[in-house]
């Protein structure tokens, strides 16, 4: 995929600054115990494009997802959304501003239909409140809006014929799509994702990747966390790869593949006894 | 023995005020457990500090009853807001541990020395319901059919019982079909993904938490009025944990769930103790096996027999949805998808590996 014209011309080194950053964070860190997870000391990420987070487990990628959506609020640092301080913000107040993140194991609500939980997830609904809860007239009409809107999207989704069923009986690959799907309602500026290829299938595979892209082609910004490098390197404009808490490089997609910092994070990771058994740790 | 005796009994528990009592409970802990998963285990504190507005602001300070309620429920908001806000941010452990010590904090607290002057001690206080009686419009007599009948002043807490109950049941019916319920539902289902989505599940939680205990409120204080009387003993954690058998037993998180437990629950307990206290006295059953004092236990051992061969069979309670309980529990299509998942990882591992090593 050819990179985004706007970061044709930026220098491929960490925290390098960008022409138009939608998520800018300045010494973020997080420390469990004695060990630094995260130690980010300045990052940008640019709107409006997609960008890859790579790194060996352990490199602290999803902690930083945890801390940025605020999941984690044990961190320290600052970092803005759109301009604006959100550090330490809660999660469901940055989801209502605009940053949604999927999770590495899909969290559908297994217990509501695939349906509800996409009307769930629109935001701003008035019978969302307890006293108007009661009176159907007052939110009846925005409810049917939003069951359109859900439809529209389950079919692009192709997820219209499970619409009915409870998502606890979709298969996983289903429940990335539903996950990511729900995600949209909201509208989000930013959509972050965990490791949205994980336990997916190779046919079902090939869609997901169409549905990310499609996402940017709409003027979303989406940053996500994957392993599978073929993913990376064939959809990412951008690539950031993590390694001890740290960025260790960023750039375009086939720079950052060459860099010698990321090869030995990855190797330095998995020189082990045994390559093979290195590997299955990893990943598992 | 008669038979007609036994139904008699047996309707009239099923029926009669403290059925309602126990149904306006349970719709409360129905509107926590059911449908927000928060394990309330002392829904009785909330019965109490209901039952304890009305009886310490009308025998005590001499105030009216209606003032009474309102005391009873600005309690309950108050008792919830004290259980909620510690413990709602963190697991659903917590509160379960935290009502469940309240409830015998309150009831101690309650039943002791120092608290005699307002609350009566061990003893209670009595006769502060005069007022709910004397506008009873049910003219004097027995009503019903057969040997199932009530008397007028029954009658009038039952009126008033069932029609809360029927109240609390249409609120609960429209508030689940809501998109509140659906955000409560979700809460209950998995608290991330719901606040992932921009919900404050803090916020809904407590709502829950309010509204469920609010009925609890109003449901001790509709047993101070029945009983014209409240002494800290009537609530003892037992009555917590027969709210959780009757609503599981009419199936947790559902509408009529409660409602439909709550009848069983004590049309069966009253059904076993009449039939035992019949069969003991016509000498079907010899008084060296069960005497007419151990009937009250007997039958408590009988129901919780019962309840168990109902859980085993038909898991879900009588209203509930087996489907629905199973992927509660992780059933559904999981285990091969399990299996999948484990075997897809590792294998995008390894390209990682060729493509960033070589």
């Amino acid at each position: 995929m050819t990179p985004d014209p706007t970061l044709a011309d930026i220098t491929a080194e960490p925290g390098v600054p960008k022409p138009d950053p939608l998520l800018v964070l300045d010494g973020v860190r997080r420390d469990f115990g004695g060990v630094r997870a995260v130690d980010v000391d300045h990052l940008e990420v640019q709107r409006g494009v997609i960008t890859g987070l790579i790194g060996p487990n352990g490199a602290g990628k999803t902690t930083l997802f945890n801390l940025l959506t605020g999941f984690d609020r044990g961190g320290t640092g600052r970092w803005t959304f759109d301009g604006r301080d959100v550090a330490g913000m809660p999660a469901h107040r940055l989801a209502r501003r605009g940053m949604v993140r999927t999770f590495q194991l899909t969290r559908v609500l297994s217990r509501l239909t695939v349906l509800e939980n996409m009307k769930l997830a629109a935001v701003g609904q008035r019978g969302e409140r307890l006293l108007p809860a009661l009176l159907r007239p007052v939110w009846g009409a925005q409810e049917a809006d939003i069951e359109r809107r859900a439809d529209d999207l389950l079919d692009r989704f192709l997820l219209a014929a499970k619409r009915d069923d409870y998502a606890g009986y979709l298969s996983g690959g289903q429940r990335r799509l539903l996950e990511m799907a729900r995600a949209l309602m909201v509208d989000p500026t930013l959509v972050m994702l965990d490791e949205p290829m994980a336990g997916v299938n190779p046919a079902l595979r090939q869609d997901l990747l169409g549905r990310i892209t499609d996402l940017r082609d709409s003027g979303r910004t989406v940053l996500f966390v994957e392993h599978d490098m073929d993913v990376v390197m064939s959809i990412s404009d951008w690539v950031v790869c993590m390694a001890q808490g740290r960025v260790i490089a960023e750039g375009p997609p086939a720079r950052v593949a060459g860099n010698p910092a990321v090869i030995d994070a990855y190797l330095g990771s998995q020189h082990g006894a045994d390559d093979e058994q290195g590997s299955e740790e990893t990943t598992s | 023995m008669d038979f007609l005796v036994i139904l008699a009994d047996a309707g009239r528990g099923a029926l009669g005020p403290v059925a309602a009592i126990y149904a306006l409970a349970a719709i409360g802990l129905n509107i926590h457990f059911g449908y927000t998963g928060l394990l309330n285990f002392g829904q009785v504190a909330f019965m109490l500090v209901g039952a304890y507005g009305v009886a310490v602001t009308v025998a005590v300070f001499g105030g009216p009853l209606w003032l009474g309620v309102i005391v009873g429920l600005v309690a309950a908001v108050v008792l919830a807001f004290l259980l909620g806000i510690p413990t709602l941010r963190l697991r659903a452990d917590y509160l379960a541990i935290a009502t469940i010590a309240a409830g015998e904090v309150l009831r101690l607290v309650f039943n002791s020395g120092v608290a005699r002057p307002v609350t009566g001690g061990v003893f209670g206080l009595q006769q502060f319901a005069g007022a709910f009686y004397a506008v009873n419009p049910i003219p004097s007599g027995n009503y019903g059919f057969g040997r199932l009948t009530f008397s007028q002043r029954d009658l009038w807490v039952m009126l008033v019982g069932w029609g809360a109950v029927a109240l609390a049941t249409l609120g609960v019916f429209l508030l689940v079909r809501s998109p509140w319920g659906r955000v409560l539902r979700a809460v209950r289902d998995d608290e991330d993904a719901a606040r992932s989505l921009g919900k404050n599940v803090y916020g809904y939680k407590m709502q829950s938490l309010v509204l469920g205990g609010i009925l609890g409120a109003l449901g001790g204080m509709l047993l101070a009025v029945d009983a014209q009387a409240v002494a800290p003993n009537t609530f003892n954690p037992v009555v917590t944990f027969y709210l959780y058998a009757l609503l599981i037993l009419g199936g947790a998180g559902t509408v009529l769930g409660p409602v439909l437990g709550s009848v069983l629950f004590w049309f069966l307990l009253l059904f076993i103790d009449s039939a035992l206290r019949q069969a003991i006295g016509a000498g079907y059953i010899p008084d060296e096996v069960i005497s007419p004092a151990d009937v009250g236990a007997v039958r408590f051992a009988l129901v919780g027999l019962g309840l168990m061969l109902l859980l085993i069979f038909r898991p879900a309670g009588i209203l509930g949805d087996v489907e629905e309980m199973r992927l509660e529990a992780g059933a559904g299509a999981t285990p091969r998808r399990r299996r999948r998942g484990r075997k897809a990882r590792p294998a995008a591992g390894k390209r990682t590996d060729e493509r960033v090593g070589g």
